[in-house]
């Protein structure tokens, strides 16, 4: 699965910016996303959810709600499997709660109902006693002494001795001298910064429509970045058959790694099943604040030694995530992640898994390593700032490239940091005057990108048309880029192909749409089925020539002879091969499953200028540029929102976004008023500069490019605010309240 | 729910007056559905104000405007005359919610609702605006300070209802502006809100009423505050003055939208920006 | 509970349904009327996905009973094409890939096209406060004003 050595392939249609294919849909109102699907005899199911923080739940009682006029069900944790063990006990504990409720918005029970008016009304009439137990959401008071300990015996053997019981989870690792890294630095700095949870803040909350029956078989209707997972999921909390269950993926209205969890549709399907009607159940705005995965919050320690001309002798980074009441916070993406920029013979990096009262962290686009780079690259900016050192300069001087050994152990394979650095550099971004009251900030941010488990079907029609099964649902544009990789391989035009996301009746297993595996994984797969598909369609022409298929070559949609050994026939076309397959040995399709594991990582340099009014604390990003390495860009249009997005994501994580809990443990911005993700007046354009530096485990060198994005953006921006109030910020975001305090504080 | 649509005040009054339970005026409905939505507060009675008789009126007399109580904010905005003459209430008022928003908000719900960050109403007590009150007394006329007696609380009495806006006709070397502090450029709640309107005469402030809101339990009218400008071409030392002032007079809360420390802060910062631009329109206002 | 009988026109056409009072009009478009082209993201008029035109005017859906529409003229997102003949906008945004997940893209497509017909030149800086109720999170905005732009100057040379 290597890079083609068709080393100056010259591509037809990958590299152009075709119309996406779900264009026409999603314009006019026609695509159907999670909550635009309706059923014959549909109830409609609401959640009832604990007020606290963490409470025993001493006692359930839904009489009353039961005799409510139009309340088909109610459904408990009763209603679930009493089997299941390890990761699916925690999906189960938090889609239900078990004996306790640990986090505000945590469900504790669900009821069915003839409209969603009288589900909502019944939710009212249920009553719970709790006994309220201490509560703990910030990270380093749940790792405090007097921390109440959220769920005894959950740490693994990973956890050193000694440490407050909410450590769940451990990671090491490094490699060289410190000590003597920092002994041999002209400056070390050292210091401690804190981000806050935000959310993936996708528009669509999560829906669904369920429908199971007694004898076990059952069809859901979701939106997710991946319904084999839900349907493996869905089955074991369930306690039925894998395969009995078909789930088809709707559109999804965003995910940012946020529908790679599953929180409602085990719900529907249990009261689909006690009720034998299809349930729809639909979140609200406020459910998904509360109740679905936002980002851990995190508090990190970083030390980084420079010497005056720049070299960075030794860094060292504690980062401590709390996840929610779960195991799970990416710790070690954020560690390992944290110096991958840079290449270190002196580096340490260490993680801790927290829990606390708060719900089950998620993923959220390149999850963990947004954080690390905000605290590592406001080291360095400080750093760069004190030695009067040029912060692009600093940063190639000490950059990670081909063969340097990575801060968490493997070698770098091709990657194309230093082709980022040097655009930034170039770009007349980087040298543009500022206006007084502005800052500039750049950074560097890293994500590994990833293969997956992917199974792709390619069938062709007698007419020369292609249709493209793919298990990776589109969250972004993926299936134009599909269309754009086939038709390449094919050598037909990108709109004779059609792609589709197949249900899981249809294909083999597919990884959720993660990890920013899609145009990578997906992709290979697909041009490697239709490669599979140009192999029968040249064993057709063979057949028909009568000589070796070996001697038959695919060119531009055409079947060929070889050379003049393998006879002189007229090259016969696609359509004209597809148009016989009945009668030349049936239906021609092309597949290809596999687990590729050469997604080649990605780095990202950006530049941020931002206006800060020294009056009132106010930040304003007023130009921003991404430039980042995309490996093969398929379809730029796409590759470059994905830039756009990130940047615009991680303003918002920057500036204004974040969870805000009160003392008693409930969250206080449960929607998009307080919950503040930018709107359109408060960016500016995103420009974007697209590096092509292949990555050799992908036949044309696609890299991911999704989650990468978000990686520099707080960092940049935190070193542009930090530059123009003269004071550095330390915690996110930086709201006004605390760039104000930061300036009135400075020395 | 019950729904009702009553032709006249009088109408609306009785149905209120007569019903028990929680009774709730539809105008705009932004505040009144995301309550309902959020199952804060489900009214047992809703009454929608906009099929009386004139509630969509602009009208402009000798002496004063008179704004009915289902006009919108986009239709207030779209009104030249009044956007000329109040241009601190018309872009209080503008600065509520998004332009969807824009198309249902009135000036009467942004009263009524109660919320001490409400931008209008800074802006209308700057201007000395009153409102009529129908009830089944009759109709009182009041100013709109005494309206707002808390945070979702209002003087109105059972069976009460808000049945006019009154803005006094402006005159020449007259200005008013309206500022609030919000985290993003748009669809924040106000973190502080300023209102000031004022007159000159030969470039000195005679006239001058401030407002602030979001930084008590109500929107404050800051006399004090107002005559540390009046007598003053609103010099720099003026300036501070007014902003000690300002800051002096808060009384807010720590809470997500920000803490007392910046309320405080940023009201004197405020202040003075607002009081610039009323002054600056006062003097083109010739 | 009593159910009110509504009558309303939407995209031209004369509908009719009962719903309950305390159903939005965004409700009685999806569940009555079979419109799910309007999406609810918030259900609180914060994010715009649910925009819709009431009598002309810009509105969320959400933030209106669906017994406020009688006598209503209702425009949504499934009104803006013309038969099979897309809207500019509609074209301008395909092309423009000014849409990734595609949720907030009808909101968007009816706000932007009111604002076009109240203000066929707009500048970047109007577009963007004119959409600030319109809250997108996959694109960054970007595409989106360069397709509005695009499609605003394409317009105007038309006209």
């Amino acid at each position: 699965m290597a890079l083609d050595n068709q080393k100056n392939r010259e591509f037809k249609i990958v590299g152009t910016r075709p119309d996406r294919p779900d264009g026409l849909d999603k314009v006019t109102g026609r695509a159907k996303f999670g909550a635009d699907a309706y059923a014959t005899g549909m109830l409609h199911a609401a959640i009832l959810r604990s007020p606290h923080a963490h409470a025993k739940i001493i006692r359930i009682s839904t009489e009353k709600a039961e005799k409510l006029p139009g309340v088909k069900a109610i459904v408990t944790r009763e209603d679930f499997s009493k089997k299941v063990t390890g990761e699916n006990w925690n999906v189960l504990e938090n889609v239900m709660a078990g004996d306790t409720a640990l986090y505000d918005g945590h469900a504790i029970a669900a009821v069915a109902a003839t409209s969603s008016l009288i589900a909502r009304d019944a939710l009212k009439l249920m009553e719970v006693e709790y006994e309220i137990l201490p509560h703990v959401t910030d990270v380093d008071k749940a790792m405090g002494k007097s921390a109440p300990v959220i769920r005894a015996g959950a740490s693994d053997k990973s956890v050193p001795e000694g440490l407050h019981p909410n450590v769940v989870r451990y990671h090491e690792s490094g490699h060289g001298d410190l000590s003597a890294g920092f002994e041999a630095a002209d400056l070390v700095i050292e210091d401690t910064f804190k981000t806050e949870a935000t959310h993936q803040g996708y528009i669509e909350p999560h829906a669904c429509l369920a429908q199971l029956g007694g004898d076990g078989k059952g069809e859901l209707w979701c939106c997710t970045q991946g319904h084999f997972h839900v349907q493996k999921t869905c089955a074991a909390l369930l306690d039925i058959e894998t395969s009995a269950l078909r789930v088809t993926a709707s559109e999804i209205g965003g995910g940012f790694g946020g529908k790679t969890a599953i929180f409602i549709e085990p719900v529907a399907l249990a009261l689909s099943r006690k009720t034998n009607r299809p349930v729809k159940l639909v979140m609200n705005r406020s459910e998904v604040f509360r109740a679905t995965g936002p980002t851990s919050s995190t508090s990190m320690d970083i030390k980084i030694g420079m010497k005056k001309d720049g070299t960075i002798t030794a860094g060292s980074g504690v980062f401590r995530l709390q996840g929610g009441a779960f195991p799970g916070a990416p710790m070690e993406f954020t560690a390992m992640c944290a110096f991958a920029p840079y290449n270190l013979e002196n580096v340490k990096q260490i993680g801790y898994d927290v829990l606390s009262n708060r719900p089950k962290q998620a993923a959220y686009r390149a999850p963990g390593s947004p954080m690390a780079a905000f605290a590592v690259e406001s080291i360095i900016d400080e750093l760069c700032n004190r030695l009067e050192l040029d912060p692009i300069e600093v940063r190639l001087k000490n950059a990670s490239r081909e063969g340097t050994k990575a801060s968490f152990g493997p070698k770098w394979d091709r990657i194309g940091l230093v082709e980022c650095l040097e655009a930034a550099k170039q770009h007349p971004h980087y040298s543009a005057p500022l206006k007084k009251g502005q800052g500039r900030g750049v950074s560097s941010g890293f994500w590994f990108n990833h293969g997956g488990e992917t199974a792709v079907t390619l069938a062709l029609s007698e007419d020369g048309t292609a249709a493209l099964s793919v298990g990776t649902p589109d969250i972004g544009g993926s299936r134009a880029s599909m269309c754009q990789m086939a038709a390449e391989e094919l050598g037909i035009s990108y709109d004779k192909v059609r792609t589709t996301i197949a249900d899981t009746a249809t294909l083999g297993y597919n990884e959720v749409s993660h990890g920013s595996r899609v145009t990578y994984a997906s992709g290979l797969a697909t041009i490697k089925a239709a490669r599979d598909a140009v192999k029968k369609l040249c064993a057709r022409a063979a057949k028909k020539w009568n000589i070796d298929e070996e001697a038959v070559i695919w060119e531009d949609g055409f079947a060929k002879p070889s050379g003049p050994n393998a006879g002189d026939f007229e090259p016969i076309p696609l359509a004209k091969l597809t148009k016989s397959m009945g009668r030349t040995g049936g239906p021609i399709v092309g597949h290809f499953e596999a687990t590729p594991e050469g997604a080649g990582v990605s780095f990202a340099t950006h530049i941020v200028d931002a206006e800060v009014d020294q009056e009132t604390g106010r930040a304003h990003v007023v130009r921003y540029t991404v430039v980042q390495d995309a490996g093969k860009a398929i379809h730029p249009s796409y590759v470059e929102g994905q830039y756009q997005g990130g940047a615009a994501q991680g303003i918002g994580w920057a500036l204004n976004e974040e969870y805000i809990y009160g003392e008693d443990g409930r969250l206080q911005n449960t929607g998009f008023l307080d919950y503040r993700i930018p709107v359109a007046s408060d960016l500016p354009m995103i420009d974007t500069v697209i590096i092509e530096v292949a990555n050799p485990g992908h036949p044309y060198g696609v890299r991911g490019v999704g989650e990468t994005s978000i990686c520099p953006p707080l960092a940049a921006i935190a070193n542009a605010v930090s530059n123009a109030a003269g004071v550095r910020l330390k915690e996110l975001p930086m709201s006004p309240v605390r760039i104000l305090e930061a300036i009135k504080n400075k020395t | 729910m019950e729904y009702h649509k009553p032709g006249s005040f009088e109408e609306a009054t009785e149905l209120a007056n007569k019903n028990a339970g929680i009774i709730r005026f539809l105008a705009g409905g932004t505040d009144v559905l995301v309550q309902l939505r959020s199952d804060i507060i489900t009214p047992d009675v809703l009454i929608d104000m906009k099929y009386i008789n004139g509630v969509k009126d602009i009208i402009e007399n000798d002496d004063e405007w008179q704004i009915g109580v289902a006009v919108s904010g986009a239709e207030m905005s779209e009104h030249e005359k009044l956007a000329q003459e109040w241009p601190g209430i018309i872009e209080a008022m503008d600065l509520i919610g998004s332009t969807q928003v824009q198309g249902r908000a009135t000036l009467a719900g942004n009263l009524c609702n109660g919320s001490p960050a409400a931008d209008s109403v800074p802006s209308l007590i700057a201007a000395a605006a009153q409102v009529s009150i129908t009830g089944p007394k009759g109709v009182r006329k009041i100013n709109v300070e005494d309206v707002p007696i808390g945070p979702g609380k209002t003087s109105l009495k059972k069976g009460e209802v808000l049945s006019a806006i009154h803005l006094p006709k402006r005159t020449n070397n007259q200005g008013d502006a309206y500022l609030r502090f919000i985290p993003r450029t748009e669809m924040d709640i106000a973190v502080v809100g300023c209102a000031v309107s004022l007159e000159i005469k030969n470039e000195i402030i005679i006239k001058a009423r401030v407002s602030l809101g979001a930084v008590a339990p109500t929107a404050l009218l800051l006399e004090n505050a107002a005559e540390k400008i009046i007598g003053s071409k609103l010099e720099n030392k003026a300036l501070e003055h007014l902003a000690e002032e300002a800051s002096k007079a808060c009384n807010p809360i720590n809470d997500k939208r920000g803490t007392i420390e910046f309320r405080t802060h940023v009201a004197g910062v405020l202040a003075k920006r607002t009081a610039k631009i009323a002054y600056d329109r006062a003097r083109e206002n010739k | 509970m009593n159910k009110i009988h509504v009558n309303t026109s939407v995209n031209g056409d004369n509908l009719e349904f009962l719903c309950d009072p305390r159903e939005t009009l965004l409700d009685a478009l999806r569940d009555r009327l079979n419109l799910t082209g309007a999406k609810e993201g918030c259900g609180t008029g914060d994010c715009g996905a649910c925009s819709v035109t009431l009598d002309d005017r810009l509105v969320c859906s959400c933030l209106v009973l669906g017994v406020e529409a009688e006598g209503k003229s209702i425009g949504t997102v499934e009104g803006i094409a013309e038969g099979e003949n897309l809207h500019p906008l509609q074209q301008k945004f395909i092309e423009h890939a000014a849409l990734q997940c595609g949720i907030c893209t009808p909101g968007i497509l009816v706000a932007t096209k009111a604002l076009l017909e109240k203000n066929p030149d707009p500048t970047e800086t109007e577009v963007r406060y004119w959409l600030a109720g319109n809250l997108c999170r996959c694109t960054g905005y970007d595409k989106i004003i360069k397709a509005v732009m695009d499609t605003a100057r394409d317009l105007r040379e038309a006209s």
